[in-house]
């Protein structure tokens, strides 16, 4: 649920990053945090466990400049991945303007990244939200590692109703701007649409 | 798809009257009314100090998980939640079941006093806020700037 305030001419747009424990969401954020200038971003959020593993949510402030004379400002929220982490993944859902599902291409996680897709969809409804008609792109993580599997047999298992995805590398930030920038066109086009 | 808030200017002063009103009775540091969302709509007192966006964002997480809470409690919600710092002290509370009011106070105030303000800018808020709502379903207030956004709009933000 974008937020248009006509007074400060400001609109404010949620966008959550979803994904198996391990996948890479958080990295993403560092990622761009790290890359973006102090004028643009504010202050990086986690809330996460000692061992650096996502508690409750990771959170990026954002702005992308000016469109019509109004700011664009981008929240970036990460869920935890871990599957008994359900709950807290639910709340962060809510009020969500797009979301970008980011899948680990290691062959031995495809059972992980699809119960997190199933369970993105699932926690979606819930919500009252429909995957297949929010802002949504796919990003397909750690495609330098040795066990990546094929592309196609990503595609197929994760993205069957072929939305935009890209192929990532996020420590080194291959495609992490790709995909930000993916979600944050398709946020700002259902925005003219009258959301 | 879900009803999003759109603020106008007018519904903006009278929040942000209600604000400075309650900092002033309630003799508080500051003031803040956030979306459920996270994002931070009004504030009024000594803001410059703080980082109102993270603080908006958290304090909406916080609201959220103490809402998932009082679901397992089989609780509607807690309407209200207080933290006790050495020197800062925190009254969040719920209002219209929409926005978040946050009243950061020290010991020039009390938790008292900051109840009863609380108790009156709350209702003073749900009122504005159903004018709000009201407006943002009907999209009367203005006519949308967004209909008219192009692709070269979009994509002239994503220059660098």
């Amino acid at each position: 649920m974008s937020f248009i305030n006509y007074s400060s001419r400001e609109i404010n747009c949620k966008i959550v990053y979803y994904g198996p424990g391990l996948c890479g969401k958080t990295t993403n954020l560092q990622y761009i945090y790290n890359k973006t200038n102090p004028e643009a971003k504010g202050k990086m959020i986690s809330l996460a466990t000692e061992t650096e593993r996502t508690l409750f949510f990771d959170f990026l402030p954002l702005s992308l400049g000016e469109i019509r004379g109004f700011k664009t400002r981008f929240h970036l929220y990460t869920v935890p991945g871990q599957v008994f982490y359900d709950a807290s993944r639910k709340l962060i859902l809510k009020g969500v303007d797009g979301v970008v599902y980011v899948g680990d291409s290691q062959v031995e996680r495809m059972e992980a990244n699809i119960e997190s897709l199933d369970n993105l969809r699932q926690n979606l409804q819930e919500q009252g939200y429909d995957l297949d008609k929010l802002p949504y792109v796919v990003q397909y993580n750690k495609r330098d590692l040795p066990n990546a599997i094929q592309m196609s047999e990503l595609e197929e298992a994760l993205n069957p109703t072929k939305v935009p995805s890209f192929e990532a590398v996020a420590p080194k930030g291959i495609g992490v701007f790709d995909t930000l920038k993916a979600v944050a066109k398709l946020v700002l086009t259902e925005l003219r649409k009258g959301g | 798809m879900i009803q999003q808030l759109v603020m106008y200017e007018e519904e903006l002063q009278q929040i942000n009257s209600i604000c400075e009103i309650l900092h002033r009775d309630s003799n508080a540091k500051a003031v803040l009314v956030i979306d459920k969302n996270g994002q931070a709509i009004a504030q009024a007192g000594d803001t410059q100090q703080l980082d109102v966006t993270s603080l908006s964002s958290l304090t909406a997480g916080n609201v959220a998980a103490t809402g998932g809470i009082a679901q397992l409690l089989a609780e509607r919600e807690f309407a209200g939640q207080f933290h006790e710092g050495e020197k800062t002290n925190v009254h969040i509370s719920i209002v219209g079941q929409r926005v978040i009011l946050v009243v950061l106070f020290d010991e020039r105030s009390s938790l008292g006093l900051v109840r009863l303000r609380v108790r009156k800018a709350a209702a003073e808020l749900t009122i504005v806020l159903e004018v709000m709502v009201k407006k943002s379903a009907s999209g009367s207030g203005q006519p949308s700037v967004f209909s008219e956004i192009t692709d070269d709009d979009i994509d002239n933000l994503f220059n660098d």
